[in-house]
């Protein structure tokens, strides 16, 4: 059976008590500056080196496989036409997450136009307040296989609004900043840090079904 | 500081962004707190497993539906 498509390891690092992630080879802007020179076997590598993550990116705001493809496909097809317009004071990757998560957005909002706001949330603060307080053991990490742990992120994700998944996705899987995901989404920086605060809140309480002592049932 | 202003802060504590002065009254009701402890260590690894999960290989006909794709649009950009 095919894993669900999962999660994966981010970029640059906004929580200081994570070091920098070493997904971007050293290599990649010599990779872009060969295919801004028209060396299609430069940009196929940056696809292959960069496609399960963009997809992993865009199924993880959409939730839907056909859309998920279509996002990524124009993504990649997007910034090879664009490439000539990359700045290169910024990461490859960087700008490619922008775009797939410009292509993931618009799939989403046109599938589910009211699930999808720009607006400030309307909640109070009462619904933070954190139910079923369990311990998780040492390390949960360690009791499930990475396929399990996919399976378990996966359906923890699925089941988070739009609103509050995608901001997540961005700020927290991506690792874009606060800006970053701001500026991406189209909302202000109260509002990304606002649904953030309740997409971490409600994730670790999904989480707990599987984290605490003695599993899920 | 209250369990609920703990619970208002804990994203800004977890990222590092909060006043020194917030910080540390928020540290101090951690040091009594149990249960505000436990959201904020489970919180910070939530944030981590999804952060640190690895990579999931493209399913292989997304992947030659996606190449196929490319290689179109190489073509037209080359002739």
């Amino acid at each position: 059976m095919q894993p669900p498509v999962g999660l994966l390891k981010p970029l640059s690092a906004p929580n200081p008590h994570r070091l920098p992630s070493t997904v971007a080879r050293d290599d990649e802007h010599l990779l872009v500056a060969a295919a801004k020179r028209g060396d299609t076997h430069a940009f196929e590598e940056l696809v292959n080196r960069y496609e399960a993550k963009i997809f992993r990116l865009t199924m993880n705001i959409t939730r839907n496989r056909e859309d998920a493809e279509d996002a990524m496909q124009d993504a990649f097809l997007k910034s090879y036409s664009h490439l000539k317009d990359f700045q290169e004071d910024s990461r490859f990757y960087t700008w490619l997450v922008r775009i797939a998560a410009n292509e993931a957005l618009m799939r989403l909002r046109k599938r589910r136009p009211n699930q999808f706001s720009l607006d400030e949330p309307i909640e109070g603060d009462e619904d933070l307040m954190p139910r079923e307080l369990e311990d998780w053991g040492p390390s949960p990490e360690q009791r499930f296989a990475q396929t399990e742990m996919h399976e378990i992120l996966s359906e923890a994700i699925d089941h988070l609004e739009p609103d509050f998944r995608v901001v997540f996705v961005l700020r927290d899987v991506e690792e874009l900043s606060t800006e970053e995901t701001a500026k991406v989404v189209g909302i202000s920086v109260p509002a990304v840090k606002s649904r953030l605060l309740r997409a971490r809140l409600k994730l670790r309480q999904k989480l707990n079904r599987y984290f605490r002592q003695g599993g899920a049932n | 500081m209250n369990c609920k202003g703990v619970i208002r802060e804990i994203s800004d504590y977890i990222d590092g962004e909060l006043d020194l002065s917030v910080k540390q009254e928020l540290e101090r009701h951690l040091e009594h707190c149990g249960e505000c402890k436990m959201v904020v260590d489970q919180t910070r690894l939530t944030v981590d497993v999804f952060c640190d999960s690895k990579p999931v290989e493209l399913p292989g006909e997304v992947k030659s539906r996606l190449h196929d794709a490319l290689r179109r649009k190489l073509q037209e950009k080359s002739v």
